[in-house]
């Protein structure tokens, strides 16, 4: 106990930087999710911009991405991290590799909750002469928004869950907190401090997200 | 020169599979609509009638053929022009379609968004719409706190917003109750009545034709198997999936089945007499029965009204000599069409 009072100030250090990450993975990858799943939903046989070749790709690319362990994903992606963020270790490479393999766990969400919204009210904005940037922007996001924002609030854990790892190629957080001066020093109670205050930040992400939610659909 | 003028137009998809055929949806179909129809195009499920009537506002595009609205053939537009054509043209649908996340009002201002008209007047517009459809009072409220024919009413109000000549109703009524069906379908005859607009009316349900349309299309199998006024297609239909529509709303000529049932309780003759509109004098027809002595009682059938004119068929047992029965009937076949059933 006197440790984890000791480390009070790295927890909070940590918590700061667990925030820093989600916050900015949840942007840039729920940025990249929606225009990949946008890209799903509306090249697809029968959609508004039916495009085969591109479908196919995206769809390749989504199913061969989001299978890879994130831990593996985080090594296998390095390169190209350090390529786009100068640095292979550290919090910017962390954040690049998590938001890019959001996008394509976010890219099946949208695309599963566009794909909800009724192919009918597409047609009736199509037979006023609406176009398919004007049909996206006040039919297809507008109408699926409620699936949305929680399928935002569920993928907002896995970046959680994501950004323990941050770590093992020298980013903060949480997780690096809980390993390093948790695990690596036999200290339980410090370990669940961590744990506790995950347990607080995704529970009140996820009421939130719920009220949202629930604003969005009126009910 | 028609409103809506399709010549020999087909829709073909390609197969769902491969090896599978292909699916002709529409057979090679001319059709012209005239300023002022209200058109109903009937026909069983799978009948094509969906599809053709998407083709008059390009929502799907045919294989080949002219589709001309107005004057422009509509099926060699890029969808850029188009979008500017089906500004002219509504389109209401069997499930509605409105939009979930937008208030009444603001689902039909959709179109004038779309038009691009500036803000007082698309409020005002609204307004308007919302007055003429009866829903005021719902101004504010979203789709899903309205009843079916509330929502359609909406659907209406937004598919006449931009002041369109043509509207384009698919199984628009589908989803109501008998009762909220003849309030959409009276609706739908004063948008006629008061703004000149052409409507062309998907259905499955004679009774639709019957209640508002001036001309009938009737269709199977991605082709137009029979088109007239509605008097004439429903007085004496040529086609036998027409003659299966009419029966469905007029009781005319007694099926076999129908038939047996009448022979066990009358042993006499039995005939059945076509009358149609006022060309056929009833008051003559049963004189002829009064005067030679032969009595009759009306087993069956009925005599409707379609715009105003009467026809229908009437089948009657007989009770008299034979010799003096052949007289009679000799004499009214002068006057009407008279089949002997047997």
């Amino acid at each position: 106990m006197d440790a984890l009072i000791d480390l009070l100030p790295e927890l909070w250090t940590a918590t700061y930087e667990t925030l820093y990450i989600v916050a900015m993975t949840l942007f840039f990858g729920g940025l990249g999710g929606l225009l990949v799943g946008l890209g799903l939903y509306l090249t697809r046989a029968g959609s508004i911009l039916e495009n085969k070749p591109l479908f196919f790709v995206l769809n390749l690319l989504v199913n061969f991405i989001r299978p890879i362990p994130f831990i593996i994903f985080l090594a296998a992606a390095q390169p190209l991290a350090r390529a786009v963020t100068g640095s292979g270790i550290g919090n910017n490479a962390i954040i690049f590799t998590i938001a890019l393999a959001a996008s394509f766990a976010m890219a099946r969400i949208v695309e599963q909750n566009l794909l909800t919204v009724t192919p009918g009210v597409i047609d009736a904005a199509r037979s006023v002469g609406a176009g398919p940037i004007r049909i996206i922007f006040t039919v297809l996001l507008p109408e699926a928004l409620g699936p949305l924002i929680l399928g935002y609030t569920f993928i907002f854990v896995a970046l959680v869950d994501m950004s323990a790892v941050a770590g093992y190629v020298g980013g903060g957080g949480l997780g690096n907190f809980a390993l390093l001066y948790g695990y690596r020093q036999f200290n339980p109670i410090v370990t669940w401090a961590a744990v506790l205050l995950i347990i607080v930040l995704v529970q009140f992400v996820q009421f939130f997200g719920n009220y949202l939610a629930r604003k969005a659909l009126r009910r | 020169m028609a409103l809506v003028s399709l010549r020999n137009v087909s829709k073909v998809y390609p197969p769902a599979s491969k090896g599978a055929p292909s699916v002709t949806a529409i057979d090679s179909v001319s059709l012209d609509v005239e300023a002022g129809d209200i058109y109903g195009i009937i026909g069983y499920s799978g009948a094509g009638k969906s599809t053709l009537v998407r083709l008059v506002n390009a929502l799907e595009h045919s294989t080949s053929g002219e589709i001309i609205v107005d004057g422009q053939n509509i099926a060699v537009l890029p969808e850029r022009d188009l979008r500017k054509v089906r500004l002219g043209i509504g389109m209401i649908f069997q499930q509605f379609n409105l939009l979930g996340s937008r208030t009444v009002a603001r689902n039909v201002a959709y179109p004038l968004e779309v038009a691009g008209r500036p803000k007082h007047e698309r409020a005002a517009r609204v307004a308007e719409l919302l007055d003429f459809v009866g829903l005021s009072d719902k101004a504010g409220s979203f789709p899903d706190q309205l009843s079916g024919g509330q929502k359609q009413r909406v659907g209406i109000a937004r598919a006449l917003a931009t002041q369109p000549s043509i509207l384009l109703a698919d199984e628009a009524t589908s989803a109501l109750d008998p009762e909220t069906t003849h309030e959409v379908l009276a609706l739908l005859k004063r948008v006629n009545a008061e703004f000149g607009i052409t409507i062309i009316v998907i259905t499955h349900e004679m009774d639709v034709i019957q209640t508002i349309a001036t001309k009938v299309a009737v269709m199977d199998q991605g082709r137009v198997i029979e088109r007239g006024p509605v008097f004439d297609v429903f007085s004496n239909p040529q086609a036998a999936a027409s003659a299966r529509f009419v029966s469905t709303v007029v009781k005319g000529i007694p099926s076999p089945a129908e038939l047996a049932v009448l022979r066990e309780r009358h042993t006499g003759r039995i005939v059945t007499l076509a009358f149609r509109d006022s060309a056929v004098d009833q008051k003559a027809v049963f004189g002829e029965f009064s005067r030679a002595g032969v009595a009759f009682e009306v087993v069956y059938g009925g005599i409707n009204e379609i715009q105003g004119r009467p026809f229908g068929h009437l089948t009657l047992a007989l009770t008299g000599a034979d010799p003096v029965i052949d007289q009679v009937l000799a004499h009214i076949r002068t006057l009407t069409t008279v089949t002997e059933v047997r």
